[in-house]
Parts: C-alpha cells; sequence; structure tokens
C-alpha cells in the first residue's frame, strides 16, 4: 500500500485514507469485460494466455456480461455500426467502472481514416487508459494494466497515455554483448547489397 | 481451350456481347446489360460451360466513363468445378440508369454480393429478393465506394462526446496525465 499506510510494524494498527483504501482493494481486482472486434484480439488472448499470466494482477477472470464486470477492454477496430453497441455496453457497467484501449484503432481509429470506422472510442465512451501499437505487444498491455491500477490506487481518472519505457539500466550493453558474442567470426553487417 | 466459354457466349448472345478480350487466361465478355441473367443462366445450364460456381460479383468505378460507356462496370464471375474453366461478365451502366437484373435466382451466392454492390455502389439489382444495405447501417445515406463519396466523411450514429469532434488528437486539453508518468515501483505489486 506504499505511502498511504502509517503505523504498522508491532503496532499491528494501519490508518490510511478511505478512499486510498479503496483503492487498493479495487485496483486487484479488476473484473474485465473484453469488447473484442479485430486483429488486436490476438494480442489480447496472447496477453491474457499462461505465458503472461496476468492473473498475476488480479484482473485474470473476463466476465461475460458488462454488469459483473469494472474493467472495459476495447480491443480492436470499432466501426461507426458498432459505436452505440460500445455505448449501452459501458452504460450497462456498474460503478465504479473503468475502461482501457487496446491498440491503435481503439485508440484513435488508427489508419482507417474512411467512412466506417469511429476515429477513437473515446468518441463514445470516456477512456481512461490508451495502450498504442498495432498491436500492443503483452508486455505494454500488461504495463497498459499497471498504469490503470497505478491510477486506480490515486483515485485519479485522468486519461493516460502509455508511452514507450526506456530500457532498464545495463540492458542496452547487454544487448550488445550477445550481438557480439553472435556475430563472432561472421562478416559484419552493412547496409550495402 | 479457354476460349470455348467466349465461343459459345458469341454463339448464343450474338452481338448482345459488346467485347472480348483473354488476358493469360483470364476471359472477359462485355455483355449488353439486357442478356445479364440469361447469360448467367446458360453459362450455369448448358452443358458444355457447366459454371456452376459462383465466385464473385462486384462493382467497379468510372466516374469519367459516365458519358461515354456508364461509370459502374458490374463484374461477375463464375467457376466451372467440373470443367476447371472461368469466366468473368461484365456490364457497363450508367450513373442514371443504374439497375441490372439479379442473378441470385440463378446463383444463390449472389445474394449477399449483390446486396454489398448496392449497399457500396448504390447498383439496384432487379429481381433481388431482399435488396437491403448489408454492411452499412440504415440511416447512412450515400453510396461510400463510390469515387465521389468524400473521403473524410463520416456519418455517426452516436453523438460524440463533447469535444472529441476532431479526428487528430483523441486527447483534450483537460484530458492526459503527463506522458512522462513516473516509474512504477514494482515492490508496490508483490503481495
Ligand atoms: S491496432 Fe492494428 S492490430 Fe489492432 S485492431 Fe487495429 S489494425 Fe488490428
Amino acid at each position: 500500500m506504499g505511502d498511504v499506510i502509517m503505523g504498522g510494524g508491532e503496532s499491528g494498527v494501519f490508518t490510511t485514507k478511505f478512499d486510498a483504501l479503496l483503492g487498493w482493494a479495487r485496483k486487484f481486482s479488476l473484473f474485465q469485460y473484453p469488447f473484442v472486434t479485430a486483429c488486436c484480439g490476438m494480442e489480447f488472448m496472447a496477453a491474457a494466455g499462461p505465458k503472461y499470466d496476468i492473473a498475476r494482477f488480479g484482473a485474470e477472470a473476463p466476465r461475460f456480461s458488462p454488469r459483473q464486470s469494472d474493467l472495459l477492454w476495447v480491443v480492436g477496430t470499432v466501426s461507426q455500426r458498432q459505436a452505440p453497441a460500445l455505448r449501452r455496453i459501458y452504460e450497462q457497467m456498474l460503478e465504479p467502472k473503468w475502461v482501457m484501449s487496446f491498440g491503435t484503432c481503439a485508440s484513435c481509429g488508427g489508419f482507417y481514416d474512411n467512412y466506417a470506422t469511429l476515429p477513437g472510442i473515446d468518441k463514445a465512451i470516456p477512456v481512461d487508459v490508451y495502450i498504442p501499437g498495432c498491436p500492443p505487444r503483452p508486455e505494454a498491455v500488461l504495463d497498459g494494466l499497471m498504469l490503470l491500477m497505478d491510477k486506480i490506487g490515486r483515485c485519479d481518472r485522468t486519461p493516460a497515455v502509455l508511452k514507450n519505457t526506456a530500457l532498464p539500466e545495463g540492458v542496452p550493453d547487454k544487448l550488445e554483448q550477445l550481438y557480439q558474442i553472435r556475430m563472432k567470426g561472421k562478416a559484419p553487417v552493412t547496409n550495402e547489397e | 481451350m479457354s476460349k470455348l466459354l467466349l465461343d459459345r457466349l458469341k454463339a448464343q448472345f450474338g452481338d448482345s456481347v459488346l467485347e472480348t478480350s483473354s488476358f493469360r487466361g483470364d476471359d472477359v465478355a462485355v455483355l449488353d446489360p439486357k442478356v445479364w441473367r440469361a447469360a448467367a443462366t446458360f453459362l450455369r445450364d448448358d452443358p458444355r460451360c457447366a459454371c456452376d460456381y459462383f465466385v464473385d460479383l462486384s462493382v467497379v468505378d468510372f466516374p469519367d466513363l459516365d458519358e461515354s460507356t456508364g461509370r459502374f462496370e458490374v463484374y461477375l464471375i463464375v467457376h466451372s468445378v467440373a470443367k476447371k474453366h472461368r469466366v468473368r461478365l461484365k456490364a457497363r451502366l450508367k450513373e442514371a440508369s443504374a439497375d441490372l437484373d439479379s442473378v441470385s435466382s440463378v446463383y444463390g451466392g449472389a445474394d449477399w454480393a449483390e446486396r454489398e454492390a448496392f449497399d457500396m455502389f448504390g447498383v439496384r439489382f432487379n429481381g433481388h429478393p431482399d435488396l437491403r444495405r448489408i454492411l452499412m447501417y440504415e440511416e447512412f445515406s450515400g453510396y461510400p465506394l463510390r469515387k465521389d463519396y468524400p473521403a473524410n466523411k463520416a456519418q455517426p450514429l452516436i453523438e460524440y462526446r463533447e469535444g472529441t469532434h476532431d479526428k487528430l488528437g483523441p486527447f483534450l486539453e483537460d484530458e492526459g496525465m503527463p506522458f512522462d508518468r513516473s516509474p512504477v515501483d514494482p515492490k508496490n505489486f508483490s503481495h
């Protein structure tokens, strides 16, 4: 619970703000409703599968009724024709509810700049976290989920865009070393044919 | 071998076959729209044609040709599974008279293809059992794949949320956390 805790230790008594406690409780029990419409769905399946183990974040249980869920994943392209259905589903969800926009199409329409596609689901419903990528890698999805949890914990409802995060310190050097080992004895790669 | 279908069509329909061509084994016959359904029926029923398989039907739009031959070129591709040959029929229609006999009674598969052609190009198919839009919604006006449909014109079914009308930049000034959020402390995620 980080810095909202005071006390603790041997006393066994914690004081915190009620909102912070509620946010802390909520962020580890997200029940998701996947609204999956397009190719991003494949990446969503990867992210939701055992390899990436979304259960670590308490967000692994999909509910197939919006009334039982509190996190709406909008995964993929949403057409103008689907927009009323999307809004209806959002309206059916009970408070408190959050929305993740998964992929470029859901976030802003992506490359579909045409008569058929909704240019971003935020035209229809409010969004909490935008995850860019076409499709985003599962790591990015988990990063987006962590960002959302962070926001829930802080009771912060401002929409957020997931940004590229720099590689941790030392990783670029390690990659360079691995590259050198792999290329040992081989001709250097050049751009010329 | 592949010329056979074109020869059969010419023998059967004479001057109603306006043009024929073959390109690398792809036979094309441009027909008078009046014999459209008769030609499809003939291709299906004639034992030497035996084109029993509907491949595709759609439209190509050439707005500049409306004065001369007609801007909409409806094409129909049929194939014979037994004889392994195929042929493409074309009919050219002017915008003012963009209707054609439906071939959905001849090839069941043409039903949805014709609905799509109607939806996207506004070509009407006479005798189609259920000529409604298939991809777009009923409220949509105009035909989106016509070349003169404005490329950036959307017809939303819902009212956009306040302040989000712009296509670019889905984020309002008051929306959005600072882009460089502070890194999440992994400690907070251990149970
Ligand atoms: S963002 Fe890319 S992968 Fe995702 S739905 Fe759009 S086109 Fe498909």
